[in-house]
């Protein structure tokens, strides 16, 4: 029987939550990696046992773990317990925890700064992976966005990691600053119609895409309207907070931005608002139904000075239309007294039919619905603040 | 012999429950014994110091015998108490956040 894997992240450690395919009952695991906060967990849809984690502190830095068992045992596949450290010739193994910005005088010249809060300009600075993206097709390559904003990839199952420089290096990075959560390549879109094509987004700086597999990127924001940005055609500086995709559309993406929900029907060429009838139109996460690519869902937070649902009511929204027209899903959410958030990267969607909708909070709930939003409840109730949420299907 | 006593984290990391007892070949410094502690433990590699500027991580201090040495320089050689074993080295992680 089929069944689901949800995999979360939060404040201090990973979970896994198991269920069949009825999702039901749920077997709960964790926490792994107790302690760390764990930005982003991901499995790799060419091999669903294979799990990618980023682990991270404030105190000591960046790991990143895998797990080739679905969860249930991990290690650094850079450096494996009790193996030695170097190869043959006493050259260093792979350190899976080194991501190191491309500083080559080929390409690494017109790198070395961003914009800083002050408007002066500053030198990038590595601090974390927010978001790790497995391959559609190979379990050794796997992307991660790290802040300060770049991109970096795998090509050994995450043993050693390469920044893919095109991107920091195509001429806007100047003019890229943080937003409140730092400067941070958040989402990584792969089209999977076309190997060659991939999407990001970076707070502060917009949406980028690339048509050559990762080496040269071009900003896609035109359409944004940002009221921070005093030029309504700034190429870049927007604060994008979540891109989605329907697999079986690649060229139709649909954003959360700071303020106001957006698509494009032309692969970022061009944006256009979708906001409609929603009560807030700031937010983080946005996905996509799993078989209706003209259904959506956002969770509608207050505003960026008060980071929870509007009336203390979390309420998931969902568009059947493409947006613009928006129904609040409620039943089986707390409909008052609710004051929590759901960051860009906590919301996701399952494949089974009916498509499973999930979505985590700070408060620690992880909620899930069986039949696309209609009806939710809580898979558990009290884990540290989810920083992300990430579902598999399992046959 | 060296003992080193980590934060937990960084235990939980190596996969020890204890202070760790690292073996040093010439002088015993800060830089030689983190060397070796990313030898033995190489999960640790980027934890104690950056990976690329080999600098301590801000957070992180050492201590030994009742004294910061995080200030010391990373060639300075350590108190002889901590050489011979006597007293540990101490790697704090600063007492912050949640």
């Amino acid at each position: 029987m089929s069944g689901v894997r949800v995999l979360v992240g939060t404040r201090k450690g990973a979970f896994v939550l198991a269920s069949d395919g009825k999702r039901e009952r749920w077997d709960v695991s964790g926490p792994h990696f107790a302690g760390w906060e764990i930005y982003h967990v991901k499995g790799s849809p060419a091999d669903p046992n294979r799990l990618f984690a980023s682990q991270t502190s404030g105190w000591f830095g960046q790991i990143i773990q895998r797990s080739d068992d679905g969860g249930k045992t991990w290690t650094q596949p850079g450096t494996p317990p009790g193996e030695p450290t170097t190869g043959p010739g006493g050259m260093p193994k792979g350190e899976s925890n080194k991501f190191q910005y491309d500083s080559s005088s080929e390409t690494g010249k017109p790198l070395t700064t961003h914009q800083f809060y002050d408007g002066t300009q500053h030198p990038w600075e590595f601090k974390r992976v927010w978001h790790i993206e497995p391959s559609l097709t190979d379990p050794d390559t796997v992307y991660a966005g790290v802040e300060d904003a770049a991109l970096f990839r795998s090509n050994d199952g995450g043993k050693s990691w390469q920044e893919l420089s095109g991107l920091r290096g195509h001429g806007t990075g100047p003019k890229w600053q943080p937003g409140a959560g730092g400067m941070c390549l958040h989402t990584i879109v792969l089209d999977p119609s076309n190997p060659e094509r991939m999407f990001v987004a970076i707070s502060a700086a917009g949406a980028f895409r690339s048509d050559d597999a990762g080496n040269t990127w071009r900003p896609i924001n035109r359409g944004l309207k940002s009221q921070y940005i005093p030029d309504p055609e700034a190429e870049v500086g927007h604060c994008v907070h979540r891109i989605a995709m329907h697999r079986s559309r690649p060229g139709v993406l649909f954003m959360q931005k700071h303020w106001d929900v957006m698509r494009t029907d032309n692969a970022g060429d061009l944006w256009q608002e979708i906001s409609g009838n929603l009560p807030t139109d700031f937010g983080f996460a946005i996905d996509v139904h799993a078989h209706e690519p003209e259904t959506i869902y956002v969770v509608p937070i207050k505003s960026d000075g008060e980071h929870f649902p509007p009336d203390g009511k979390l309420r998931v929204y969902r568009s059947r239309s493409g947006g613009n027209e928006w129904e609040a899903l409620t039943k089986g959410l707390p409909q008052r007294d609710c004051y929590v958030n759901v960051l860009r990267d906590a919301m996701a969607v399952d494949s089974l039919d009916k498509c499973g909708v999930y979505f985590g909070t700070t408060g620690g709930q992880v909620y899930a619905s069986a039949d696309a939003g209609d009806n939710w409840a809580p898979i558990v109730r009290d884990l540290p603040a989810v920083l992300s949420v990430e579902v598999q299907t399992l046959p | 012999m060296i003992r080193v006593v980590l934060p937990a984290h960084l235990r939980g990391l190596a996969h020890v429950s204890a202070e760790v007892e690292l073996d040093i070949k010439g002088p015993a410094t800060q830089r030689s014994v983190v060397d070796a502690l990313e030898a033995k433990y190489p999960m640790l590699r980027g934890t104690v110091r950056d990976h690329v500027t080999q600098e301590r991580r801000p957070f992180l201090r050492f201590f030994a015998c009742e004294e910061d040495l995080s200030h010391e320089s990373p060639d300075a050689l350590l108190p002889d108490a901590v050489v011979s074993g006597k007293e540990p080295l101490l790697i704090v992680g600063a007492i912050a956040g949640g």
